[in-house]
């Protein structure tokens, strides 16, 4: 084998080539895609490979350690769930778009210097806004068409970054970075979009929301833990993200409680669980750095498990509103069921992945006397398991009977289901598999007694809190309603301004243009009026006036003619 | 099918059974509070009921800054569309 081929292209060309296969055939060839890719990845020895010379600077294509090759793996593994999942899709645009977007957020993860990484990371916005617009709706489209925008707006940051860093250290090396430059803030600001820092992270709840069933998975798994790796690659132990990602943890959960649509209220809580991992990375010690990147590891599957959920309630029962949900467990036991196994995750009860990924971060920040960010990181964890713990379940699937009866979600989804809620459970009850492939060597163990003890009373009483607010009518109902976030910026005061400013320069110019109009109406008027009959202009004139007229004339000729 | 299935949990007293058996579990975690050692790092962690104490409160809060943030930031349905 040969470890210069930058793996990505099996996803990325492999994807490419899937209109050419039909039938039975498809649905084999597309399993074994990231199949093979992660054989492929088992074999890699560690280092430096696949490199390019071009313009006096080594470009790495494929650069292999332990912590890409986490993500390579956790990419791969999600790529081919969610293969699973959309195996009853018919628009192969669909197929097309999922592989080759796994394909380059895997590229990017394998870039070892910024130009590699530069065109993967654009080649993920463009390939997964095509899962938004293949919803083929104008609302969609829209929406698709912001994501696009923003997305692109971050590869520009990160490409004047890159050059700034380029020309302040001389080397497009992918390694630490660090906020010394201009040039490192403006990559900070690249990978803060994709990361969906706070007032750069309402992309994600208005563009995830509004893609296909399937495309919404495939969205949660890459574009944001892209953003995640590059963060831990370029910048761990940059202070300032210990209180971005406190702030990131906290502010989302209000939106999420009073989010109707389930899927934007995952949306929200993914912002949340980027805290943790963004609090991690600004800590920088082997504790919390090993901590951001197994939850981002394990949020990967659970989020994806809790989208799989809503997606299968969307297309069976053709919404994801809370307002018109509830009583779905009597017609879909099976993803109610994998929809809990996903809560519990994301909520961290012991013996799920949250729980033995998330605590890491914790105790990295209690380790470091970060009493406020500990504390605020205490708030959101009780916060996660009310918002995405509960709220997700209870009016999807339990609350008052909507009425809604329908199918079953389809085999190759519960199939899909099935496996991601397995690894869920399987890495809560044995992290050690999980342990063993973080960046470094792990000396923790979450299932000290007092530890699990302590977890169960936090999600048990944030529980009852629930159940007595509901029971006592106090618990905010669901309500058909949209909730302002930074998006009414560019959506409402954005165009207002640009409408009020077209306005103005349009009122400027009506008003000249009023002026010069009158000026030409008043010739126009002066003409017709002179030359009706008797006007000046159509009058007969007497012989003996054009005689004097001549005469005039003559004598200015002779006048000039003197003068000079 | 004449008449609808009956489920366990649409009869109202087996929700309120499930809602004392939520309560009866938060006690007997607080019970075994008191036989554990602990080793936290911050002191107050340790007290009795912390994280229980914690977390009910901390969802009540979440849960009533929420519904009173609904009315600066909730609109219509079609607010963007409009």
């Amino acid at each position: 084998m040969n470890a210069d081929f930058p793996v990505a292209l099996i996803l990325i060309l492999g994807g490419a080539l899937v209109p050419l296969v039909r039938g039975g055939m498809r649905v084999a060839y597309m399993l074994l895609l990231p199949v093979v890719a992660f054989a492929w990845l088992l074999m890699l020895p560690q280092g430096e490979f696949g490199q390019v010379h071009l313009l006096g600077q080594t470009l790495v294509l494929m650069r292999v350690d332990r912590l890409s090759l986490l993500f390579g793996y956790i990419f791969l593994i999600a790529s081919l769930l969610n293969v699973i999942y959309a195996l009853h899709v018919k628009d192969t645009l669909q197929h097309v778009a999922g592989l080759v977007y796994a394909g380059s957020a895997i590229g990017a993860v394998f870039a070892g210097d910024l130009v590699t990484l530069f065109v993967y990371w654009e080649l993920t916005a463009v390939s997964s806004v095509l899962l938004i617009w293949a919803r083929r709706s104008e609302r969609a489209f829209r929406a698709g068409m912001r994501y696009l925008l923003v997305q692109l707006l971050s590869g520009m940051f990160l490409l004047v970054g890159g050059l700034l860093h380029w020309h302040a250290t001389g080397t497009l090396e992918f390694s630490q970075i660090g906020l010394s430059g201009a040039g490192g803030t403006l990559i900070l600001i690249a990978f803060g979009i994709k990361c969906a820092f706070p007032l750069l992270h309402n992309w994600l709840q208005d563009a995830y929301p509004e893609a296909t069933v399937t495309g919404t998975v495939l969205l949660s798994a890459f574009t944001t833990k892209l953003g995640i790796y590059a963060l831990a690659r370029a910048f761990p132990g940059t202070e300032m993200l210990i209180w971005i990602g406190t702030l990131m943890t906290a502010f989302p959960i209000f939106y999420a409680v009073i989010e109707n649509d389930l899927r934007r209220v995952l949306a929200y809580s993914m912002n949340n669980q980027l805290g943790f991992m963004v609090v991690g990375i600004g800590i920088g010690s082997e504790l919390a750095i090993n901590g951001a990147v197994a939850h981002a590891f394990a949020d990967i599957l659970f989020k994806a498990l809790l989208f799989m959920s809503m997606g299968a309630v969307l297309l069976r029962a053709g919404t994801v509103k809370g307002s018109e949900l509830g009583g779905l467990y009597k017609s879909m036991p099976w993803t109610t069921g994998f929809c809990m196994v996903g809560a519990a995750s994301i909520s961290a009860f012991p013996l799920f992945s949250g729980f033995v990924t998330k605590s890491m971060i914790m105790a990295a920040a209690a380790g470091e006397g970060l009493l406020a960010t500990w504390l605020v990181l205490l708030f959101a964890s009780a916060g996660v398991f009310h918002h995405a713990g509960i709220k997700i379940p209870y009016f999807a699937f339990f609350a008052h009977d909507s009425g809604i009866r329908c199918e079953e979600a389809p085999r190759n989804m519960l199939l899909a289901m099935a496996i991601t809620a397995a690894l869920c459970i399987g890495i809560g009850v044995f992290p050690g598999a999980l342990y063993a492939i973080l960046p470094y060597a792990v000396v923790y163990d979450p299932y000290a007694a007092s530890h699990v003890v302590a977890q169960l009373q936090l999600l048990l009483f944030s529980a009852l809190a629930f159940s007595v607010l509901v029971r006592t009518g106090i618990y905010p109902s669901e309500l058909r309603s949209v909730n302002l976030d930074s998006d009414w910026l560019y959506r409402v005061v954005a165009p207002a301004a640009v409408s009020f400013g077209g306005r103005l320069i349009g009122g400027v110019q009506r008003a000249g243009g009023a002026a010069f109009s009158a000026g030409i109406q008043r010739v126009a008027d002066f003409i017709l009026r002179e030359s009706q009959p008797q006007g000046l202009l159509v009058r007969t004139w007497p012989t003996g006036s054009m005689a004097l007229w001549v005469m005039v004339m003559l004598l200015a000729y002779l006048v000039l003619y003197y003068v000079r | 099918m004449s008449e609808p299935k009956q489920y366990w949990l649409d009869r109202s007293e087996n929700v309120t059974k499930l809602y004392r058996g939520l309560w009866a579990t938060g006690i007997a975690l607080l019970a075994l509070d008191l036989f554990l050692h602990k080793h936290e790092e911050f002191d107050f962690a340790a007290w009795f009921g912390f994280y229980g104490v914690f977390g009910f409160f901390a969802c009540v809060l979440l849960v009533l800054v929420a519904k009173n943030l609904r009315g600066v930031l909730m609109r219509s349905e079609d607010y963007y569309e409009r």
